[in-house]
């Protein structure tokens, strides 16, 4: 057999292809060849080969079949095999147990190898890629290690120590007395690595820093060394641009940073030493303003001198203005970072950092964004507003949804006065209205609605703002609701504020009716545009052509515009009578919670509160953790989490809740405000749906899949009712039923279910944590499996409940799932 | 922690890959062709710091990044690592990079460097291995190790030589055997072939 070619040729070789397909070509062919070589166990050239495979893995082919090889060099003689076979290991090797069990002997002997870069290749190894079991079994030698006095193992020993201890935190104290001596040593790596050990033990462990601050007097010792550092003259070995071995003054930066924070003592030894670094420190170069910008982080963090943090506070002023944009851009991080303690130094700044928002660099733009943002308060929110909604109007797309959520939340809080508040919103609307979260529109309707005074004010603007622009449909939906709210406003012209504008009945329904007709707007608009003209027949003269208006979408192709229409025309035939009173306007609403979603609770006199109240299930202990756990059910990665969500459960439908559907703000699956607001919109027909809808689907959708027992045992039987979700096929809905043959209540009973990765699921809320004793009565829960494969539906279930004061948990798979349910 | 430094090209080719965290080989390559994305899209005169890659680690990550003639020099960090210095470090490594290259083989970078302002990006590829074991004594584990170039260069020449004087032919009896043996090999092109401008290739390192 020839010998095979050499890494060089080969990289000549693949680099002539003139396409992708040409290339994959060669490696395939090479891969052929050296699959050969390595299953004739070649021993010469072995390392030629994988370092040719290093090459293509680097390419993003697959190598994987080399591992075994690396391990094969690794245990070679030779120092050009162990070379190779080590960097292999560290970029070739997957966290499959054996092969680390493989390794760890042979580390473990070249550890105590007699050349000193066989033993650096092997901690070099160990500390990257070193699993927990191989760090459990090698930390002796690491600590071994750790003593000597060679120094290029040593700060190899001492990174390895670093990672043993992220990967098994016990052995942490193992590396205790290794440490006493580590700082005195003269040469900079492994005062460097020892600073990341030291590092790394007290961030991970309090007692740790306790010991290392009152013990082993930690600050003293790194003040020395940072003191020698800027001291010292010019040294050759270390110097960065001037600057004496920077890269370890950041380090040492750093330590006292955890060192003295909220520490007295601590703080007051390094008082001295962070001023003479910010003073002395030569900033012409990029490293020096590194040092500082260290420097500065650790003041802010550390009890530090007033007259310190204000030194610090300059210097990031000074950042501010530098040229290079990097600087610049720190110094806006560690201004975000010093805000909430600082506000006041900060605001100092504050005119520099809204330049920012102008400046070209998105980086620096969205720390600008974040600042500026943390900045308004009640004194500047004016100004403030004026450049972030001129930022709003010419910023990139990929801001505006964060931009427009800040400005909600600082007109939110700050508002000077409604009127202020509800035309930032509105600009906001106006500008960047597609890129708004869903709950604004029902925040501002809210907002609206309470500022008795500014009704006919607003009603105005968003009237002549439809007339400019009806594409932005959030702006349109709240303007159609204002209008079919307050049209009698409108038509009256009474407005003190503004210019009033004459506008007539019909030119009012002209434009809902273009909104009902036009191509830009969504299904949810519609919705908004056919309820406010359903809501001026009591308040316009002209009844009629609503009338005439309303029967026409009762054969519409949209089925929930349809559906909405079929109802209005009822509300005109039936109950006539109660049509203006249904129909009034709507009171103010409370305001539960603010920032964030926000969940409005609506106080209609006519509504029964219970039915309005979305009411909460039980509280189900289910920390994030747990659906964690769950993954092992089915061992590992093929499977998708659980996605918990907490659903406040409908309340049971039924016919007489006509009245609290036509309260609704928004009638249609958009973003509704009431009476559940975090049902999310992909769910419409669940919610919109007072009348009749969801039992008849069910009757519909659920004929024809017969249910299934999905477990039975102790006592606890489930069973699975199936229906397919209407719009979409690809999604069953599974309602699981949960009875309890026992004398005893199962109480804290949570079901869990994981499916494959190619599925999807979601768990709603169950309808309770306790399954009554003797049959009497189940649990239901509904979980929604989406399936676009069509694959034979399989499920791992997790059950936990408490039978007579003892836990109980049992994992089940259920497999026997009727075809017809993922057919 | 540095969680993997990435070299790549204009065109998004990988140069040196190095994952100081585990990710499977696919997830390596999107993570690659992620970064790429990002970065290449930014000018030069913006910022070196770059929010809001997805694959790795979530909003504590940060790539801080270089462009280098033809090359980006990318690092992904996380917030233990502070910006500044990460950018002086790219620097480091990028001077040792060159310096080892050149060292060895002077005439073969001089005549390029005439020819050529993609100096390093020919460095890195025909010198994969080396590369790689310079980055081995600069940073381990994802973590800075040393930064004295002096002392980083030293350690890496006594290797190279260790492993000269295993690999060279007349070390190597076994090697010699099979090379005469295989005479019929077919011949190894001394040229590299780049765009019409022929270099000569005076060493050849053991693979």
């Amino acid at each position: 057999m020839p010998a095979p070619i050499r890494l060089r040729e080969l990289i000549r070789t693949i680099r002539t292809a003139r396409t992708q397909a040409e290339e994959r070509e060669m490696i395939q062919k090479e891969c052929a060849a050296i699959r050969s070589s390595f299953r004739e166990e070649d021993n010469t050239y072995r390392c030629r080969n994988v370092a040719k495979l290093l090459y293509m893995h680097m390419l993003g082919y697959p190598a994987h079949f080399g591992q075994l090889e690396c391990l094969k060099l690794i245990a070679s003689q030779k120092f050009t095999d162990k070379r190779i076979g080590y960097l292999g290991a560290m970029l070739l090797l997957d966290e499959r147990q054996d092969v680390h069990l493989l390794m760890t002997n042979c580390i473990k002997n070249d550890l105590n190898h007699s050349t000193q870069y066989v033993q650096g290749l092997a901690l070099c190894t160990l500390g990257c890629m070193g699993s927990s079991e191989m760090c459990r079994d090698l930390a002796g030698e690491v600590e071994k290690l750790l003593k000597t006095s060679n120094s290029y193992l040593r700060k190899k020993a001492a990174l390895c120590a670093v990672h043993v201890i992220r990967k098994v935190p016990e052995l942490m104290e193992m590396f205790l007395p290794a440490t006493k001596n580590l700082l005195s040593e003269k040469n900079h790596g492994v005062l460097h690595t020892s600073v990341v050990l030291l590092t790394e033990m007290c961030e991970r462990s309090p007692d740790m820093l306790a010991h290392f601050r009152k013990n082993e007097k930690l600050v003293p010792q790194l003040v020395r060394i940072l003191k020698n550092l800027i001291m010292s003259g010019y040294s050759p070995e270390h110097d960065v641009s001037g600057i004496s071995d920077p890269f370890l003054q950041v380090r040492i930066l750093r330590l006292l940073r955890i060192l003295g924070k909220s520490d007295d003592d601590s703080s007051e030894a390094m008082n001295d030493i962070l001023a003479q670094v910010a003073t002395n420190t030569e900033t012409s170069k990029n490293v020096g303003n590194a040092i500082l910008y260290e420097t500065v982080l650790t003041i802010m963090d550390i009890k530090s001198e007033s007259g310190l943090r204000v030194l610090a506070i300059n210097i990031l002023g000074r950042f501010l203005l530098n040229n290079d944009k990097n600087i610049r851009y720190v110094a806006l991080t560690s201004l975000l970072k010093t805000v909430q303690t600082d506000h006041n130094a900060v605001q100092r700044h504050r005119s520099t950092i809204v330049d920012c928002l102008k400046d070209l660099d998105v980086s620096i733009k969205r720390r600008a964004m974040e600042l500026s943002f943390a900045l308004v308060n009640g004194n500047n929110i004016r100004g403030m507003m004026k450049e972030l909604l001129y930022f709003l109007d010419s910023c990139d797309p990929e801001f505006k949804a964060d931009c427009a959520s800040g400005v909600f939340l600082a007109a939110e809080k700050y508002a000077p006065s409604k009127r202020w508040h509800i035309d930032t919103i509105m600009r906001v609307l106006t500008t960047a209205g597609s890129y708004v979260r869903d709950d604004s529109v029902p925040n501002l309707i809210q907002l609206i609605t309470n500022s008795v005074e500014m009704h006919a004010y607003t009603v105005q603007r968003l009237y002549k703002a439809l007339l400019d622009d009806i594409s932005q449909q959030p702006l349109v939906q709240v303007a159609s609701w204002c209008i079919g709210e307050y049209g009698d406003l409108l038509v009256s012209g009474q407005c003190e504020e503004e210019e009033p504008i004459q506008v007539t009945e019909d030119e009012v329904l002209d434009v809902l009716e273009g909104l009902l007709v036009s191509n830009l707007s969504t299904p949810v608009t519609r919705g908004y545009a056919l309820t406010a003209i359903m809501k001026l027949s009591t308040r316009f003269s002209s009844v009629n052509r609503i009338k005439k208006v309303v029967s026409i979408y009762g054969s519409s192709i949209d089925v929930e515009l349809q559906q909405r229409a079929v109802e209005y025309n009822a509300l005109f035939k039936k109950y006539d009578h109660m049509r203006p009173a249904l129909l009034e306007r709507m009171p103010i609403m409370e305001k539960t919670a603010t920032n964030g979603p926000t969940e409005i609770v609506q106080t209609n006199g006519e509504t029964e509160p219970s039915v309005v109240e979305s009411k909460h299930p039980p509280p189900v202990t289910q920390p994030t953790n747990q659906a964690n756990d769950l993954l092992d059910l089915l061992g590992g990665n093929d499977v998708v989490p659980v996605i918990q969500t907490t659903m406040p459960t409908k309340p049971a439908s039924a016919g007489g809740e006509l009245l609290d559907l036509l309260g609704d703000l928004s009638l249609s699956g958009g973003p509704p405000p009431a009476p559940a607001p975090s049902v999310p919109t992909s769910q419409p027909s669940f919610l919109l749906d007072g009348l009749s809808s969801q039992p008849l689907f069910n009757d519909i959708a659920a004929a024809g899949i017969p249910p299934m027992t999905a477990y039975n045992k102790n006592g606890l039987k489930i069973d699975f009712t199936f229906e397919r979700a209407n719009p979409n096929p690809n999604i069953a809905v599974i309602t699981i039923h949960a009875s309890n043959s026992t004398e005893a209540d199962m109480t804290d009973f949570v079901f869990q279910a994981a499916v494959p990765k190619t599925f999807q699921l979601q768990l709603l809320s169950p309808s309770s944590n306790v399954v009554p004793a003797l049959n009497q009565g189940t649990v239901t829960q509904v979980i929604r499996v989406l399936n676009p494969q069509k694959q034979q539906l399989r499920m791992r279930i997790k059950l936990t409940y408490t039978l007579k004061g003892s836990a109980v948990q049992d994992l089940a798979e259920v497999n026997n799932f009727p075809p017809q349910s993922w057919q | 922690m540095i969680k993997a430094i990435l070299i790549f090209n204009n065109h998004g080719k990988p140069r040196l890959i190095r994952f100081y965290q585990y990710f499977a080989e696919d997830m390596q390559q999107q993570i690659i062709r992620e970064t790429f994305h990002l970065v290449s899209k930014r000018d030069d005169n913006v910022c070196n710091f770059l929010e809001g890659g997805s694959l790795i680690g979530g909003s504590d990550y940060k790539l801080i990044y270089r462009h280098y003639a033809t090359l980006y020099f990318v690092f992904c960090v996380d917030s233990s690592e502070s910006e500044l210095g990460i950018l002086d470090l790219i620097q480091v490594c990028c001077y040792f990079f060159k310096m080892l290259c050149r060292k060895k083989q002077m005439v073969f970078v001089e005549t390029l460097d005439k020819c050529f302002e993609n100096v390093c990006e020919l460095d890195l590829i025909f010198h994969m291995d080396r590369v790689h074991y310079i980055l081995q004594e600069v940073v381990m584990g994802g973590m800075v190790l040393e930064t004295n170039m002096n002392e980083i260069v030293a350690q890496v020449e006594v290797q190279n030589r260790m492993e000269k004087s295993e690999g060279g032919l007349s070390a190597a009896p076994a090697r010699a055997v099979s090379a005469v043996k295989n005479m019929n090999l077919p011949e190894i092109p001394r040229n590299i072939n780049i765009g019409d401008i022929n270099i000569k290739v005076p060493s050849l390192s053991p693979f």
